[in-house]
C-alpha cells in the first residue's frame, strides 16, 4: 500500500496535527513506541501507517531498496546470455527468470514506497551511485555455465536469506518476500539442472561447470554479509524482527546444503577447509577475502561501472516514453472532464 | 474509472492491484505498481501479478483514491466489537447438542 | 523447499500444498488466519498445448506434417523465433520496469509459438526444434524481413509489434480452421496470445502518437521505418496456393483487407496516416534475407555450434 497517499477516515483528527504542541508530539511518540514494542514482543507485524521508530523506518528503507536494486541490477548478468542460450528451452527459462527478477524488483520497490520514499527517488539514488546493491552482480557472467552457477549458488544464497525474511516484522516486506520466494523456487532448480547437464556432458562442458562454480563460490558466500563480529547493524535488525538469523548462521547452513548438492553434481567446491564441526554441530568454511568484498561494494568491482551505465541508459532512453504516456493520460483526463462538464 | 492526476514529467502514479484467484472468490490485494493510466495499470497488473495463473480477474485502484482507517486496526476505531460475544453462536451454550440449531 | 530453514516453523496453507509442493515456500502471511482460499499468490502451471506436447506427438508418430505443411510451419516458426530473439534484447532495457515484464511476456509467447511450429516442422525429417534453430544457415531460414528489423527505439519496436501482431492474429485465426490438426492446435493457443499482443501495441501506438510532440514524431518515424516490410507478409506463392487449396492454410493476400481495416481503426484514433513508402521486395520466404539476419544468427547460434552434439 502506498501509505503516504492514503487518506484518513473522516472524523479522524489528522488535520489538527499542525497545531500539536511539543508535549502532544512527545506523548504520541511515547504511545507509539509502547505499541511498537508490544508488536515486537508479540512477534506481530508493523504496517505502513503505524508509528515506528525513525531508525526502524530508515533501516527498512535502506534494506528493502537495496534488495530491490539487487534484483534490477541482477537482471543484467543473465540477460547477457538470453540471446545466446544454447537451446530454445533454456532460452525460454532464462527469459522467464530474468523477467521474474524485474517483477521481484517491482514488488520490493512497492514495499519500500509504503515507507514514504517514491520509486523514482530510489531509482535516482541507484543511478547516481548513492545506493548499494548486492556486490555479486558486479562480477561478469563469462560462460553459459555461469547461468547454472548463478541459479544454483547465487539464487540459492538469496533464497536462504529470503525465506526468513518472509517473517520480517514489516508487513509489506514480508508479503513481498512470500511472493518472491514462491517464484524463485524454480530459479535455483533451473540453475542446478544446467550444471547437472554440463557436468554429465563432454569433458569441456564439465570443465566449464567447474570453472563457474569456482568463480561464484566465494562471492555467493559473501552475499550473506560480513561476519557477525563485523556486522554492526545485524543485532538491531534482529531485535526488530527484520533479520531472524545472523549472517554467519545462514552462511554456514548454506555451505552445508551446497556440500550435499555438489556431490549430486559430481563437482567440487573450491574450499578445502569446509567441514562439519561435530562440537558446534555447524558447518565451517575457509577464509573469505573480505577486502575484495569491500572493494567491490565500494564500486571498484569488475562490472560496477558497466552495470550502472546500463541502468542509466535504459532509464534515460525511456524518459520520452514515460513522458508520452503521462502526457497522454493527462490529455485523456482533460477530455473526459470536459465531456462531463458539457453533459 | 477516473485517472489520478498524472505527476509532473515522466513519473507514473501508483495503483493498487486486487486479484480474484478464481471464480467465486473475492478480489484480494496483491500489491501495487506504477502506470500512466487505468488502461495501462490493468495491463501492467496482468503482466506483473498474474504470470503464473494467479488470477481470473483484476481490479486496479489509484492508490490515492483509497481511504483508510488510521492507523490500521488499533485504537478506538475497532474497540466496540471486542467483548460482544453474544454476536457469535458459540455464546449460546445451553442450546448445544440440539440438532439442526 | 529443501533450502528453507523455516519450513518446519510455519506450516503452509493447505491450499498451496496439493500437487505443487515444489512451489511452496512453507510460509504464510503474518497472522495467516485470513482467507487462505482467496490468496492472490496461488500459482499453477495452467493447462495448455506446450511445445513439448508437439515434440512428443511428433516423436511418437501421432503427428506428422506433409512436406508443404512442414514448410509453412518452418516459416511461422522462424518468424516467431527471430521476433523473440529481437524482443528478448529489451529485457533489462525497457523504458520502465513494468514494460520490461510486458515485452518479456510477449517474447516468451513468441518463443513458445516458435518452438511448437519448429518441433512440428522437424517432424518431416526427424530434426528437433534445436536442430532447426541452431544448425541451419542463414539462407535456410524462412522468416519474412519484418521480423529481423532492428529494435530501434521503443517506437520502432512498437511499430513492428503492431504490424506483426495484427498480421499474426488474422493468420492464426484462420489457421485454427486448418485441416491439419496440429497446425490448428498450435494456432488456437497462439491466437489468444497474439490477440493480447495486438492490444499491447495498439495501446502504445495511441500513447506515443497522442503523447508529446517528440513521441508523436518518433511514432511516425517508427512506422515509416517498418512499413516497407508489410507487403511481403501478404504475398502469396506456390506453397500458400497449394496449402490453401488443401485447406491446411490460407493465402496471405486474403488476410490483407481485415488487417488494413483493423490497423486503420487504430491509425484513425491515433490520427496517424499509413506511411507512404515503397514496399521492399522481401524474399525471406525463399531464404533471401536482409543484412540483419546474419548477425542475429551469429549471436543466437554461437554457443550451440561451438559444442555440436552437446546436451544442455
Amino acid at each position: 500500500m502506498a501509505a503516504q497517499t492514503l487518506q484518513s477516515v473522516p472524523g479522524e483528527p489528522t488535520s489538527a496535527r499542525h497545531e500539536q504542541s511539543l508535549e502532544d508530539v512527545a506523548r504520541r511518540d511515547a504511545e507509539g513506541q509502547a505499541y511498537f514494542d508490544k508488536v515486537m514482543a508479540e512477534d506481530s507485524r508493523i504496517e505502513p501507517r503505524d508509528w515506528m521508530p525513525p531508525a526502524y523506518r530508515k533501516t527498512l528503507l535502506r534494506q528493502i531498496s537495496q534488495h530491490a536494486h539487487s534484483e534490477i541490477i541482477g537482471m543484467q548478468p543473465e540477460a547477457n546470455w538470453i540471446s545466446r542460450a544454447p537451446s530454445l528451452k533454456r532460452k525460454a527459462i532464462l527469459m522467464a527468470k530474468v523477467q521474474d527478477e524485474a517483477g521481484h524488483g517491482l514488488y520490493l520497490y512497492s514495499a519500500a514506497e509504503t515507507l514514504g520514499q517514491p520509486r523514482d527517488q530510489m531509482m535516482q539514488d541507484l543511478m547516481d551511485g548513492k545506493a548499494k546493491y548486492s556486490s555479486i552482480f558486479n562480477y561478469p557472467a563469462r560462460t553459459w555455465a555461469d547461468m547454472g552457477a548463478i541459479g544454483w549458488m547465487v539464487d540459492g544464497a538469496a533464497i536462504a536469506n529470503q525465506v526468513p525474511l518472509c517473517r520480517a516484522s514489516f508487513g509489506p516486506y514480508g508479503r513481498a518476500m512470500v511472493r518472491v520466494c514462491k517464484e524463485e523456487s524454480f530459479h535455483q532448480r533451473q540453475g542446478f539442472e544446467i550444471l547437472l547437464e554440463l557436468s554429465h556432458g563432454t569433458p569441456e562442458q564439465k570443465q566449464m561447470a567447474q570453472d563457474a562454480v569456482n568463480r561464484w563460490y566465494a562471492p555467493a558466500l559473501m552475499m550473506f554479509g560480513p561476519p557477525d563480529d563485523d556486522s554492526p547493524n545485524s543485532k538491531q535488525s534482529m531485535a526488530w524482527n527484520i533479520k531472524r538469523f545472523s549472517n554467519d548462521e545462514l552462511r554456514n547452513r548454506f555451505v552445508g546444503m551446497m556440500m550435499e548438492q555438489v556431490k549430486v553434481l559430481d563437482l567440487t567446491l573450491p574450499d578445502k577447509d569446509i567441514r562439519f564441526n561435530e562440537e558446534t554441530k555447524k558447518w565451517e568454511h575457509g577464509p573469505l577475502d573480505w577486502d575484495e568484498f569491500h572493494e567491490v561494494l565500494a564500486g571498484r568491482g569488475p562490472c560496477n561501472a558497466q552495470r550502472l551505465e546500463r541502468r542509466r541508459e535504459a532509464h534515460h532512453n525511456g524518459a520520452w516514453v514515460r513522458e508520452a504516456a503521462a502526457a497522454y493520460a493527462a490529455k485523456q483526463a482533460k477530455k473526459q472532464a470536459e465531456k462531463e462538464t458539457a453533459a | 474509472m477516473t485517472t489520478p492526476e498524472p505527476h509532473a514529467g515522466n513519473v507514473w502514479p501508483i495503483w493498487e492491484v486486487f486479484v480474484r484467484s478464481s471464480r467465486g472468490l473475492s478480489h484480494v490485494h496483491a500489491g501495487s505498481l506504477h502506470a500512466p493510466d487505468a488502461a495501462m495499470a490493468l495491463r501492467n497488473a496482468r503482466d506483473l501479478y498474474t504470470r503464473r495463473n494467479e488470477g481470473v480477474s483484476i481490479w486496479v485502484v489509484p492508490a490515492d483514491a483509497i481511504a483508510s482507517s488510521d492507523p490500521d486496526s488499533k485504537g478506538a476505531f475497532f474497540e466496540s466489537p471486542q467483548g460482544k460475544d453474544y454476536r457469535h453462536a458459540t455464546y449460546y451454550t445451553k442450546s448445544e447438542g440440539v440438532k439442526h440449531l | 523447499m529443501s533450502t528453507s530453514p523455516e519450513t518446519t516453523a510455519t506450516p503452509a496453507p493447505a491450499e498451496e500444498t496439493g500437487g505443487h509442493g515444489d512451489l511452496n515456500v512453507g510460509v504464510k502471511a503474518a497472522g495467516g488466519s485470513g482467507e487462505a482460499t482467496a490468496s492472490a499468490t496461488r500459482i499453477t502451471p495452467g493447462n495448455a498445448l506446450r511445445p513439448e506436447d508437439i515434440a512428443l506427438a511428433v516423436s511418437s508418430g501421432s503427428a506428422k506434417p506433409t512436406e508443404d505443411v512442414a514448410e509453412i510451419a518452418l516459416r511461422l516458426g522462424d518468424d516467431a523465433l527471430i521476433l523473440a530473439q529481437r524482443l528478448g534484447h529489451w529485457i533489462s532495457r525497457a523504458p520502465e520496469l513494468e514494460e520490461d515484464i510486458a515485452l518479456g511476456n510477449i517474447a516468451l509467447d513468441q518463443l513458445g509459438h516458435a518452438r511448437s511450429f519448429l518441433s512440428y516442422a522437424g517432424g518431416l525429417d526427424g530434426r528437433s526444434e534445436d536442430d532447426l534453430a541452431y544448425f541451419r544457415r542463414e539462407h535456410e531460414f524462412r522468416s519474412a524481413s519484418i521480423f529481423e528489423q532492428p529494435n530501434g527505439d521503443f517506437a520502432v519496436t512498437i511499430a513492428r509489434q503492431f504490424v506483426v501482431s495484427y498480421y499474426q492474429f488474422e493468420l492464426y485465426s484462420q489457421l485454427t480452421q486448418s485441416t491439419d490438426a496440429t497446425l490448428a492446435g498450435i494456432a488456437a493457443k497462439a491466437v489468444k496470445e497474439v490477440d493480447y499482443h495486438r492490444d499491447h501495441s495498439a495501446q502504445w501506438v495511441l500513447r506515443l502518437a497522442g503523447g508529446t510532440d517528440e513521441s508523436r514524431e518518433k511514432m511516425i518515424h517508427g512506422f515509416k521505418v517498418i512499413w516497407p516490410y508489410v507487403d511481403e507478409l501478404f504475398r502469396d506463392d506456390e506453397l500458400t496456393a497449394r496449402l490453401s487449396a488443401s485447406g491446411a492454410a490460407v493465402e496471405p493476400s486474403s488476410l490483407r483487407a481485415e488487417f488494413d481495416r483493423l490497423t486503420g481503426e487504430v491509425f484513425a484514433e491515433a490520427e496517424l496516416e499509413v506511411p507512404k513508402v515503397q514496399p521492399a521486395p522481401g524474399g525471406g520466404r525463399r531464404g533471401l534475407h536482409s543484412e540483419h539476419l546474419g548477425y542475429i544468427l551469429a549471436e543466437m547460434q554461437v554457443l550451440a555450434r561451438e559444442y555440436p552434439g552437446a546436451s544442455w
